[in-house]
């Protein structure tokens, strides 16, 4: 089994992807404050002003939810370009320059480590590599992903971010959907947990999907989450859509989202629904991660 | 052009207006032996044609507002229908129809999206797009059929789930995912049938099951053409390209292992000859839900999950270059 060790890092520190604009200083989109992008950082990228959230990137999403050290899996997944794709420029090309510049081979990152001590699997979603889309690796990832979890019964947590199925590797890409919502089956009839967590952007065939079938479906704060995208309806209704429409309060006022929580409360209400489901965690027994338990649940930070 | 005719059934059209022409004199044996000899050739043509099509082309034809449509297929294929109607939550959707029948005298369930031919219909039917209450309707039906140990026959014809405001409020795309995750449990026999345009989502939606077949002429698509072109080449005129990129065909789909097999339509598409497109059909489903209803429970439940987990294949559609 291809897999190997990460050692946590600071948030933000090392990922070149973060959605947090380079340089000292950032105007925020929320509220047009100016903001250190060290206090930025520090915040797990949540304005401390407006509490608008920007962007994570996979890795950093990771950190932001596991204790401490992690196990990355399957890091070596990589598409061949099964269809031999070209529009205005060759697939194979677009993939090489993004791995190039990301420094990771799909758009998916799927670790297993600690949430509050009990031991989940995690697959975060990298909205910087293709829009977050989803063709086979993304599809495989996650796949693999729940099945290692049903497995070793231990829970799943799937963090979206993305524009949908991956054009570039047609119906293959579709049928992704198909083959990680299967595996989301057995993990639901073995009576194990499932947690989706719907970022900003949520939409296409992700959400047709895994993102619509947590046992929890828990989104952050204004994340445009929906099926088609907003553009579409719009062409198709021939008229503009109402303020907020397909946003995480849209979604939770339609009854389709248990619950909104914001990025800074997201480890710790994971954690207290993980135990709800009869997830149990042994941090004590864990030396390594006890720091990190002691203030997890509904600590501030 | 006749409306019946594709843009690329151009040659035919004229034949045809030489045809119209020869009516208007009087009847002799010479004009009829004419007449008689331009349609041969028309068929000709149409072989000739439809052995070649293009993917774009076969996006025509598989749109073809006179493609026999589920409900067809059920008056051709199946005796006593009776349609079952609502998802017991908000409505009865019309793009998708849903009813039990008879197949060769066994009891089935026949679920499938439906298009409508004519304006009326067309507006009736919402062009095919099924908004939630379908997908709900047809996951309710199917667990009838389960609970009273029935097969099911599934046909596939849209162009997408309908993109609008009422679709993403009652929540379609958590309607198509409770479909995903539950046909591929289901525990009777479903055979999948693509007869027309499998519209990515709105399509997979209904389309798990134990066999998928394909008419020649159908595609099946993560996105219509069209869609593609506008956001990959920022021109919707580029959908040509586009439908050639995608591999939307049926021999291309039966290649990558996302379909299991090809039906075979008559020589100008199924529109062209319904009652041959539906034998063809018939010989097809019959011999499939014989294979697959010989099959014990759990080893016909363990091959749907092993089909659709090996759709994107190790060695061919990605490589795993280590940590
Ligand atoms: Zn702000």
């Amino acid at each position: 089994m291809a897999w190997f060790k990460k050692t946590r890092t600071p948030i933000a520190a090392t990922d070149k992807s973060s959605r947090v604009p380079e340089g000292l200083w950032v105007k925020c989109p929320g509220c047009a404050q100016i903001i250190y992008n060290k206090d930025l950082a520090a915040n797990l990228s949540v304005c401390p002003k407006c509490g608008h959230h920007f962007r994570l990137s996979a890795i950093e999403r990771i950190q932001s939810l596991f204790d401490g050290d992690w196990q990355e899996y399957d890091a070596g997944l990589v598409s061949t370009d099964p269809l031999g794709f070209t529009d205005t420029k060759p697939y194979r090309d677009r993939l090489r320059s993004t791995i190039a510049a990301t420094g990771r081979k799909d758009a998916v990152i799927v670790g297993r480590g600690r949430i509050d001590g009990i031991d989940t699997m995690v697959a975060a979603m990298d909205y910087s590599f293709i829009g977050g889309s989803m063709g086979v690796v993304v599809g495989e990832k996650i796949t693999r992903a729940i099945e290692r979890a049903a497995a070793d019964r231990i829970p799943v947590v799937v963090v979206c971010c993305s524009g949908g199925a991956r054009m570039m590797e047609g119906a293959l890409s579709l049928m992704q959907m198909a083959k990680i919502s299967a595996a989301l089956a057995r993990l639901d009839r073995a009576r194990l947990p499932y947690i989706a967590v719907l970022t900003d952007p949520t939409t296409g065939g992700v959400t047709a999907s895994f993102a619509m079938l947590g046992d929890l479906n828990i989104a952050e704060p204004k994340a445009l989450i929906g099926f088609a995208g907003p553009r579409v309806i719009e062409q198709t209704i021939r008229q503009k859509l109402p303020e907020g429409f397909q946003r995480s309060e849209f979604l939770l006022d339609h009854g389709f989202i248990d619950l909104v929580v914001d990025r800074r409360e997201m480890k710790a209400t994971l954690a207290s629904a993980l135990r709800f489901m009869g997830a149990t965690g042994h941090p004590a027994a864990e030396p390594a991660v006890e720091p990190e338990s002691a203030e997890a649940p509904g600590a501030p930070r | 052009m006749p409306p019946e005719l594709l843009e690329f059934e151009e040659p035919i059209a004229v034949l045809l207006k030489e045809i119209e022409a020869l009516g208007m004199l009087p009847a002799t044996g010479p004009r009829d032996a004419e007449i008689a000899s331009l349609r041969r050739r028309i068929e000709s043509i149409r072989a000739d044609l439809y052995r070649n099509l293009q993917p774009w082309q076969r996006v025509l034809v598989a749109r073809h507002s006179s493609r026999p449509s589920t409900l067809d297929y059920v008056e051709m294929l199946f005796t006593g229908f009776t349609e079952l109607h609502g998802d017991r939550r908000f409505a009865d959707d019309h793009a998708i129809v849903t009813g039990f029948a008879w197949f060769h005298d066994q009891p089935v369930l026949v679920v499938g999206h439906q298009k409508g031919s004519d304006t009326k219909q067309k507006i009736y039917r919402n062009f095919g797009y099924a908004r939630p209450e379908g997908y709900r309707k047809a996951l309710r039906t199917m667990r009838l059929a389960e609970k009273f140990n029935r097969p099911v026959f599934v046909f596939v014809d849209t162009p997408a789930a309908y993109p609008g405001i009422e679709s993403e409020e009652r929540g379609v795309a958590e309607a198509i995912a409770l479909n995903l995750r539950e046909m591929v449990v289901l525990d009777v026999p479903v055979i999948v049938v693509v007869s027309g345009e499998g519209g990515s989502g709105g399509a997979l939606g209904i389309a798990i099951g134990d066999r998928v077949l394909m008419q020649e002429f159908a595609i099946y698509s993560v996105i219509p053409p069209e869609g593609c072109a506008a956001i990959l080449w920022r021109d919707s005129g580029k959908k040509v390209e586009a439908a050639e990129a995608l591999k939307l065909t049926a021999p291309d789909l039966l290649k990558m292992g996302i379909i299991d097999e090809i039906v075979p339509e008559p020589a100008g598409g199924a529109h062209t000859a319904p009652d041959e497109a539906a034998r063809l059909l018939d010989a097809a489903l019959a011999r499939t839900l014989a294979e697959v209803g010989a099959l014990a429970p759990d080893v016909r439940l363990n091959r749907r999950y092993e089909k659709f987990r090996n759709m994107g294949r190790l060695g061919t559609d990605f490589v795993d270059q280590g940590g």
